[in-house]
C-alpha cells in the first residue's frame, strides 16, 4: 500500500499521518502472506525429502483429499471475518453426507441437492439465534454441533448410508483434466466466494462488521441480514462437502468430519484471517488449506506417526498465528 | 469566518433543526427542561454546558436516539420524530461521535463509500470508480491521504474528517459535531476547522460541541447554553466575551455570593513534607506537565471546565493511563506508575468519577463490595476471615450510615449515594495514605451530598491526603485549603489561603490561555 | 396505562426468567428423575443409581473447572483435549507408583491451564480464541504422547480408583467428586481468590482499579480448570481400565459448559453456583442415561441437549 501524498495545492490542512513502521509493515505482510511463504518453504521440503510427493498422483490425491476442507474453510472464512465462528461444520458435514445418501436413490441430482438445502436452513437457524436472538456464536453453533451430529446418527440408524446409483457416484469419482469434479467444485466456490467477499456489499458488509459492529450500525449496514447470510452459506457448504465426501467414498458416515471444524478453523487463521474479525482473504484460506494438506500428506508419507500428528501441528500453527497475530496488532492501533 | 456568510444569511431564515418546548425525562431525572432551540442553515453553532447540563439529551433528540417526553422537533419546518440514529441520518443529519465510529481495517475509501459504493456492469463493487470518487471528496475537504490508505493508520483527526466527509458526502443539511477536537492534536484542529469552514460555505447548519472555549470563539458564530437541562442563553457568539460565557455556563456572575471556606488554617501542614507530590506529569494530548502536592491532613481542590485534564491526571497517577513522563512520589517514595496495583499498595486509593463502571461491581453483595481492596488484610492464608470482614463491613456500614437492607443487598440496587459510600468503604478499609476523589458527588441527592463531604473533612482530620475533583465551584472552595486549576491539561492556577473563593475561582477558569 | 401494563408483564416476564435461571435445573432434575422411577425398569436401585453417579463424574469435575472460568467471563474450550492428554500422561509413570503418576498427570492439566491462563490474561487473547488452539492441537499431542495407542491399565492402584466402593455400596470415585465440589464451592466462598475471581468477572475494570491481582488470579483460574480436567481424565481413564487418548472427553466441553449455564452461572461472568453446576451435571447426564435405559436412541438426547443448552443462554441473556 502507497501512502502518496496528494498535489500539494490541496494540501493547506495539515495531516497526522502515521508513517507505517517496520513493525506495522511486519504484522501486515505477516498477516497476508506469510501462509503462502510458509507453504512454498514446505511444500519444497517435502519434493526433497520425498521422492514420492512431487508426482502427480501424490499431488492430485492432496488435492482431493483437501477439496471438501477447502469448500467448508470457504464457508468459515465468512464467518470469521464477520467476527463469528461455526463449530458446527464438521457434524453438517456428516449431516450432508447422510442425506446425500438417502436421496441418491431418487438420482445425482437430488443427491447434491437435499443435503445443500437443508444445511443451509441448518445455517440458518444459526445465523438466526445469533444476528436476531443476539446470542454468543460459539454456544450456538457448540449446540448445532450436537443437533446436527444427532441428527446424523439418527437419520442413519447410525450405520454407513450408500450412495444408489453410477450417477451420483459419478460426481465424486470422476476427473476432468486429471483433478477429481469435487476438486473443481470446490476451486469454482473458492473463486466465487472470493468474488462475493471482496467485491459485493455483503462482503464488505462482513468485513465492516468484523472491524466493527457498532460502526456498522451507524452506517446503516444490514448487519442482521449478512451475519445470517454468513452461517446459511457456511452451512450449505458444509452440506455440499458432505455429499461430495459420500459421492466419493460410496456411501455416507454418520460419523464423517468430526474434528473437522477445528481443521477448518486452524486453516482459516493460518491463511491469515484474524480471528478476531475484520480482516482475511481467500486466497490465505486456499494457501492455509494447502498447508495443512501437505503437512498431513508428509506426514503420511513418512509413515510411523498417526493422523494425530497432524493435529499437533495445526494446534502449534494456530497458536503461534494468534499470538503473533495479537502482538504485532497492539502495536497497530494507534 | 462569519463575514462572508453573513450576507446571505438571515435571522429570519427558516431554521434546519428547531426544538420547541422540549422535555426528556427518565425516571427520576429531567435531562431536558422546555427548551426551544433553532439550528439555522449556514451557522456554526455552539452548544456548551457542563456535565449533566443536557447537551448530550439535545444531540440524542435531534439524531434520533431519544425521543421527546413532551414539546416537538422539526426539520426542515416539518415535524418530525426519528425513531432510530438511522432515520435522522437518511433525512440528512450527520452526526460525528467524539470517538470515530468507522472501521479502522478498512482502507478511507471504503470506509466513505461502504453501503453504497458504485457498481460496475456486473453489479460488483468498482473500486477503481469508488477511489477515484473518494479522491475527489477528500480533495473537495482539502484533506490529503491516499484513499487506498487503511484508516487505522491515519491519525485520529484524518479519520475524524474522513467521518465527516463521509456524512457530508450523503448530502447532509445538517451535521452535529459532539466534541470532535477532543482528541486531537492542535495542528489537527486546524485542519478540522478549515474543513468545518467549507461545510458552512455551502449552507450546511453545524451544530458544534465542545468544552474548550478558545475553539468556540475560533469558530461559531451562534452559541447556545445549557445548565440542569434547561437553556440558559441562546444566540450570537460575539454578545458574550469569556468571562461571560463562563458565567453562564456556570451559573454565576462573577461578583457572586461568598461562599465560606473550609476553616482549615493552611499553616497547619505547610511544615510538613507532602504526602504526595506530581512534578511534570505529561501525557500528550490531555496532561502538559502537571505539578501538584498534597500535605497528610490538606484537601486540595482540583479544578477546571470539563475536559480540562482532571480525570486525567487522577488516572494518571493511579497508573491507569500510562505516562509519557514526570514522577510520583509518596510520603517521599518514588511510585513506578503503570500499575494500579502499585498505586494502591503505595497507599493511593481512587474513587472514580463513573461508578458503575469502574467502581462497583454491581452483582456483588455490599459485603463483598466493601472487603474487596482489603481482602489480603482480611484472611488468613488465603481463607477469609468471615468474622472480620463482618466487623469490618458493619462498622463502615454503620459509621457511613449506608442505607440498605442488610450487608448481603446486591449493590447494583443501592440509590447513588449509598454506590459512593460502599466505594469509600472499600478504601477506607485499606486505610489508604491518598485518596483522590473524583466527582465525589455527582449524581447523589442532596442529604447524601452533606454526608459525604462531612465525610471528607472527617478524613482529612484524620491526617489523609485528599485530591478533590469537582465540577461545583461551591464543593472545591468550601471543601479545599488549596485549588490547582487545570486548562488544557495544563495548569492554569493555584489559589491559596485567603484567595480560595468562588470569585478568585471564576476568574481563573474564565481567563483565556493567553497570560502564560 | 397500557405502558404500565407492558412494563409490569415484562417484570413478570424477567421475574420468571430469573426463577427458570436459579430455580429450573432442580425442578427440571427432579422431574427427569420421577419420570424414570414411572418409566424405566429398576431405576430405583442401588445399582443403577450408583451407576448413574459414576458416569456423571468426569463431566462435573470439568464442569467445576469451567464454573469458575466462566466466573470470570472467561471459557475454556480445551478441557476435552486436557483429559485426553492427562490419559496419554498417566500410563508413562505408572513405573513410579500411582500415586507419583498421578501427580506428574495433574501436574501436566495445570501447565496446559497456565498455557491457557497467560495467553488470556498476559498476551492478552481472548479465553475462546487461546482455548480453541489447544483444544486442536491438546488431543493430537495426547495421541503423540500415547503413541495413537489404546493402552491398557493395570495399576491397582488407578483401577481401585473406579473400582472402590466405600462400604461396599459408594463408588469412591463420586466421593472424590463431591469432596472436589465441596473444596471448590469453599474456595469460591471463603477464600480471597474466590472473592477476587468473582469481583473480576463482575467487573474487570473495577478489578483493576482497586488493586486486585488481575493476571494471576486468571492464570490461576485457568490452571485450575486444567488440573480438574486432568483428574478427570485420571478417572475416566481408570473406569475404562485403559487411557483411550482419541475419545476419551470428546465434546466434553459442550456437555459442561450446558451443565454449568443450566445450573445457573451466567456466562456473563460475576458468579458461581457449584450446587447449581452439580444438579446441572447430573441432569445431563440422567438425561442421555433416560433414553439408553429405555433403549431409545441416545442421538435423541443428543439433540434435546442442544436445545437446553440455547435455551439456557437466551434465558439468561433476556434477563438484563
Amino acid at each position: 500500500m502507497s501512502t502518496e501524498t496528494a498535489p500539494a495545492a490541496e494540501g493547506t490542512a495539515h495531516v497526522v499521518e502515521y508513517e507505517p513502521d517496520f513493525r506495522n509493515r511486519m504484522a501486515e505482510l505477516a498477516q497476508k502472506h506469510i501462509s503462502l511463504v510458509v507453504l512454498v518453504v514446505v511444500v519444497v521440503i517435502a519434493s526433497v525429502s520425498f521422492d514420492d510427493f512431487a508426482t502427480a498422483d501424490n499431488l492430485t490425491n492432496i488435492a482431493i483429499q483437501n477439496a471438501q476442507l477447502l469448500l467448508i474453510a470457504v464457508g468459515m472464512t465468512l464467518v470469521i471475518i464477520s467476527m463469528g465462528i461455526d463449530l458446527s461444520v464438521g457434524s453438517v458435514y456428516a449431516l450432508g453426507a447422510i442425506l446425500a445418501g438417502m436421496a441418491s436413490s431418487s438420482g445425482a441430482i437430488p443427491s447434491i441437492l437435499l443435503p445443500l438445502l437443508v444445511c443451509a436452513v441448518f445455517g440458518t437457524v444459526q445465523g438466526l439465534l445469533i444476528g436476531r436472538g443476539r446470542m454468543t456464536p460459539f454456544i450456538v453453533t457448540l449446540a448445532g454441533l450436537l443437533f446436527a451430529r444427532g441428527a446424523a446418527l439418527a437419520l442413519s440408524s447410525e450405520l454407513p448410508v450408500s450412495i444408489e446409483g453410477d450417477a451420483a457416484r459419478w460426481i465424486g469419482q470422476s476427473e476432468v483434466l486429471g483433478l477429481g469434479i469435487p476438486v473443481w467444485i470446490a476451486l469454482a466456490v473458492l473463486a466465487a466466494g472470493a468474488l462475493v467477499l471482496n467485491r459485493t456489499g455483503f462482503g464488505q458488509s462482513l468485513f465492516a462488521i468484523g472491524g466493527s459492529e457498532e460502526a456498522a450500525v451507524l452506517m446503516g449496514l444490514p448487519v442482521v441480514r449478512s451475519k445470517v447470510l454468513a452461517y446459511t452459506i457456511t452451512g450449505a457448504l458444509s452440506g455440499l462437502a458432505g455429499a461430495l465426501l459420500a459421492s466419493r467414498l460410496g456411501s455416507g458416515l454418520p460419523t464423517a468430519g468430526a474434528g473437522l471444524e477445528l481443521d477448518a478453523i486452524a486453516a482459516v487463521v493460518i491463511g491469515g484471517t484474524l480471528l478476531t474479525g475484520g480482516a482475511g482473504s481467500m486466497s490465505g484460506t486456499l494457501a492455509g488449506v494447502l498447508l495443512l494438506g501437505v503437512i498431513q500428506n508428509m506426514i503420511n508419507l513418512y509413515g510411523g506417526l498417526g493422523s494425530y500428528a497432524q493435529q499437533v501441528v495445526s494446534g502449534v500453527f494456530l497458536l503461534i498465528v494468534v499470538v503473533v497475530q495479537r502482538i504485532l496488532n497492539r502495536s497497530q492501533r494507534v | 469566518m462569519s463575514d462572508s456568510s453573513t450576507d446571505t444569511r438571515t435571522d429570519s431564515a427558516d431554521p434546519v433543526l428547531s426544538l420547541r418546548g422540549v422535555t426528556v425525562r427518565f425516571p427520576g431525572v429531567t435531562a431536558l427542561a422546555d427548551v426551544d432551540f433553532d439550528l439555522r442553515a449556514g451557522e456554526i453553532h455552539g452548544l456548551v454546558g457542563e456535565n449533566g447540563a443536557g447537551k448530550s439529551s439535545l444531540i440524542k433528540i435531534l439524531t434520533g436516539v431519544y425521543q421527546a417526553t413532551e414539546g416537538e422537533v422539526h426539520y426542515l419546518g416539518e415535524q418530525v420524530s426519528f425513531a432510530t440514529p438511522g432515520d435522522a441520518q437518511d433525512a440528512g443529519i450527520a452526526t460525528i461521535y467524539q470517538e470515530v465510529d468507522l472501521v479502522p481495517l478498512m482502507t478511507v475509501a471504503q470506509n466513505l463509500f461502504i453501503g453504497r459504493a458504485p457498481r460496475t456492469r456486473w453489479h460488483t463493487i468498482d473500486f477503481t470508480a469508488m477511489n477515484e470518487r473518494a479522491k475527489d471528496v477528500l480533495a473537495d475537504f482539502g484533506i490529503p491521504v491516499d484513499p487506498t490508505t487503511p484508516l487505522q493508520r491515519l491519525g485520529l483527526g484524518v479519520q475524524q474528517m474522513v467521518a465527516i466527509a463521509r456524512s457530508v458526502s450523503q448530502d447532509a443539511r445538517a451535521v452535529i459535531m459532539d466534541e470532535p477536537t477532543s482528541s486531537l492534536e492542535a495542528a489537527e484542529v486546524d485542519t478540522l476547522f478549515e474543513v468545518i469552514r467549507r461545510l458552512h460555505d455551502r449552507d450546511v447548519a453545524i451544530l458544534f460541541v465542545s468544552h474548550r472555549l478558545d475553539e468556540l470563539f475560533r469558530i461559531c458564530d451562534q452559541v447556545t447554553v445549557l445548565r440542569d437541562g434547561h437553556l440558559v442563553h441562546s444566540g450570537p457568539l460575539d454578545e458574550l466575551d469569556r468571562g461571560g460565557l463562563v458565567a453562564k455556563m456556570l451559573g454565576r456572575e462573577l461578583v457572586g455570593k461568598q461562599t465560606q471556606q473550609r476553616d482549615h488554617d493552611p499553616d497547619d501542614h505547610d511544615d510538613r513534607p507532602p504526602m504526595l507530590e506530581v512534578s511534570g506529569l505529561t501525557r500528550m494530548p490531555t496532561l502538559d506537565h502537571v505539578d501538584l502536592q498534597v500535605r497528610p491532613g490538606e484537601v486540595l481542590g482540583l479544578a477546571g471546565l470539563l475536559g480540562a485534564g482532571r480525570s486525567e491526571t487522577a488516572r494518571a497517577i493511579m497508573g491507569i493511563d500510562t505516562i509519557d513522563e514526570g514522577t510520583v512520589t509518596i510520603d517521599g517514595q518514588p511510585l513506578r506508575t503503570g500499575r494500579p496495583r502499585r498505586a494502591v499498595a503505595a497507599g493511593v486509593a481512587l474513587l472514580p468519577e463513573d461508578r458503575r463502571s469502574e467502581g462497583i461491581i454491581p452483582d456483588l453483595s455490599i459485603r463483598e463490595n466493601i472487603a474487596l481492596a482489603a481482602l489480603p488484610q482480611l484472611s488468613k492464608a488465603g481463607v477469609v476471615s468471615e468474622s472480620a470482614v463482618d466487623d469490618l463491613v458493619d462498622s463502615f456500614m454503620q459509621r457511613l450510615d449506608v442505607k440498605a437492607s442488610g450487608p448481603d443487598q446486591k449493590v447494583r440496587e443501592l440509590s447513588g449515594g449509598n454506590q459512593q459510600k460502599v466505594m469509600l468503604a472499600r478504601w477506607l478499609c485499606v486505610e489508604p495514605r491518598v485518596m483522590i476523589m473524583d466527582e465525589p458527588t455527582r449524581g447523589i441527592d442532596v442529604g447524601a451530598k452533606v454526608e459525604i463531604r462531612e465525610l471528607i473533612d472527617e478524613l482529612a482530620e484524620q491526617g489523609l491526603a485528599i485530591v478533590l475533583i469537582s465540577s461545583e465551584l461551591d464543593e472545591v472552595v468550601e471543601e479545599s485549603d488549596r485549588v490547582v486549576v487545570l486548562r488544557d491539561g495544563e495548569v492554569a492556577g493555584r489559589l491559596e489561603g485567603e484567595r480560595v473563593t468562588e470569585d478568585e475561582l471564576m476568574q481563573v477558569l474564565a481567563s483565556g490561555g493567553d497570560e502564560q | 396505562m397500557s405502558e404500565a401494563t407492558a412494563d409490569e408483564s415484562g417484570r413478570d416476564r424477567a421475574e420468571m426468567a430469573r426463577w427458570i435461571r436459579d430455580r429450573g435445573v432442580y425442578v427440571a432434575l427432579a422431574a427427569l428423575f420421577l419420570l424414570n422411577v414411572v418409566v424405566t425398569n429398576n431405576f430405583l436401585s442401588v445399582g443403577t443409581i450408583s451407576l448413574q453417579l459414576v458416569e456423571v463424574v468426569p463431566i462435573l469435575l470439568v464442569s467445576l473447572g469451567l464454573a469458575l472460568v466462566i466466573g470470570t467471563e472467561g471459557i475454556d474450550l480445551s478441557v476435552g483435549s486436557v483429559m485426553a492428554i492427562a490419559a496419554g500422561v498417566l500410563p508413562l509413570y505408572l513405573g513410579y507408583g500411582w500415586v507419583a503418576a498421578l501427580i506428574v498427570t495433574l501436574l501436566a492439566g495445570a501447565v496446559i491451564g497456565l498455557l491457557n491462563g497467560v495467553m488470556v490474561a498476559v498476551v492478552g487473547i481472548q479465553p475462546i480464541v487461546a482455548t480453541l488452539a489447544v483444544l486442536v492441537g491438546g488431543r493430537g499431542l495426547a495421541q503423540v504422547i500415547a503413541g495413537g495407542r489404546q493402552v491398557r491399565i493395570t495399576d491397582e492402584g488407578i483401577l481401585a480408583l473406579a473400582r472402590t466402593r466405600i462400604g461396599g455400596v459408594v463408588p469412591l470415585s463420586v466421593l472424590i467428586a463431591l469432596a472436589v465440589s465441596a473444596l471448590v464451592a469453599w474456595i469460591v466462598k471463603r477464600t480471597v481468590f474466590g472473592h477476587q475471581l468473582l469481583a473480576i468477572g463482575g467487573n474487570r475494570k473495577a478489578s483493576v482499579f482497586s488493586g486486585l491481582p488481575v493476571r494471576r488470579i486468571l492464570i490461576g483460574v485457568y490452571a485450575a480448570s486444567g488440573v480438574l480436567a486432568a483428574l478427570a481424565g485420571v478417572l475416566a481413564t481408570a473406569r475404562l481400565g485403559a487411557s483411550d487418548t482419541p475419545n476419551v472427553g470428546q465434546l466434553i466441553e459442550l456437555a459442561s459448559i450446558t451443565a454449568v449455564v443450566v445450573g445457573g452461572t451466567p456466562l456473563s461472568g460475576g458468579q458461581v453456583r457449584i450446587v447449581g453446576t452439580v444438579a446441572g451435571a447430573v441432569l445431563m447426564q440422567l438425561l442421555t442415561a433416560t433414553f439408553i435405559m429405555n433403549n431409545l436412541p441416545y442421538t435423541w438426547a443428543q439433540m434435546i441437549q442442544a436445545g437446553i443448552i440455547i435455551a439456557a443462554v437466551y434465558i439468561q441473556s433476556n434477563r438484563t
